[in-house]
């Protein structure tokens, strides 16, 4: 197991997140700018990635789903935000807490991956002549984080 | 997110009886932003299959654009493609052809 390793598994149930605090202090800018994002329901390509439609040829049918599901989907992603901003202010957490920062990190990804048009050819190498470059940085931080935590409660599995 | 009561399920009408009665697939899509092990972890985490089944599964969306995850009736297909959506993937249903 790499020394760099940002998530361990303890004793007991329970997962370790230590973050250095700049990117801390990141994560936690941008969550709160997803929560916004989201409570004021902004209009763009990026935030419906996390309002999918379930029905994709039947506009009745998918009206029916997004009535019922639309709130508790928005629910359920500020729950995760929330539990992004314990795991920031607690580093031992339980597998639940460590589920809604996975979950949370990769709402993130989605949004700034679509923001920056992802492609699967995507080298993880930064490009510092690109303006987005910061952007890439976070995304690439991000993608590190979630298959850490990936790795870490897949052991509960 | 609890499944629709049967009051609020749309009854079947007239020419549509047939094509209710016909099992509900859900279907994950590729994209470019999920990691494989995330979308690998999720589908063991939400349907416990195996890491053998799930990782196949991954790769067919992966490699072929797209892959049938489960299927049933369409209340039990709402749910599983909600809960696909809470973690990020890119789910739909459609009627099993």
């Amino acid at each position: 197991m790499s020394p760099n390793r940002k998530v361990k598994r303890r004793r007991g149930g329970k997962f370790e997140v230590r973050l250095s605090e700049q990117e801390g202090l990141v994560l936690r800018h941008v969550a709160g700018q997803l929560r916004e994002a989201i409570l004021t329901g902004t209009e763009g390509p990026a935030l419906r990635r996390l309002f999918p439609p379930a029905y994709v040829d039947d506009p009745e049918k998918e009206a029916g789903f997004q009535a019922l599901a639309r709130d508790e989907l928005l629910e359920s992603r500020l729950e995760a935000l929330d539990q992004l901003e314990a795991a920031l202010d607690e580093p031992l957490m339980d597998a639940e807490r460590a589920a809604g920062l996975m979950r949370s990190c990769n709402a993130l990804r989605l949004v700034l991956g679509t923001t920056l048009d992802v492609s699967e050819d995507d080298e993880p190498v930064l490009d510092l002549d690109d303006p987005d470059a910061p952007t890439w940085a976070l995304y690439y931080f991000l993608s590190s984080l979630v298959a850490e935590l990936v790795d870490a409660l897949a052991g509960d599995l | 997110m609890t499944a629709p009561s049967p009051a609020e399920v749309d009854q079947p009408t007239g020419d549509t009886e047939v094509a209710e009665d016909v099992p509900w697939v859900v279907i994950v899509w590729n994209d470019p932003i999920n990691l494989m092990s995330y979308v690998t972890y999720v589908l063991q985490k939400l349907f416990g299959y195996s890491l053998e089944r799930a990782t196949a599964l991954m790769l067919d969306v992966h490699q072929k654009g797209r892959a049938v995850v489960s299927n049933g009736p369409r209340e039990k297909c709402e749910l599983d493609v909600f809960r696909l959506h809470e973690h990020g993937l890119w789910a739909t249903m459609q009627h099993d052809k």
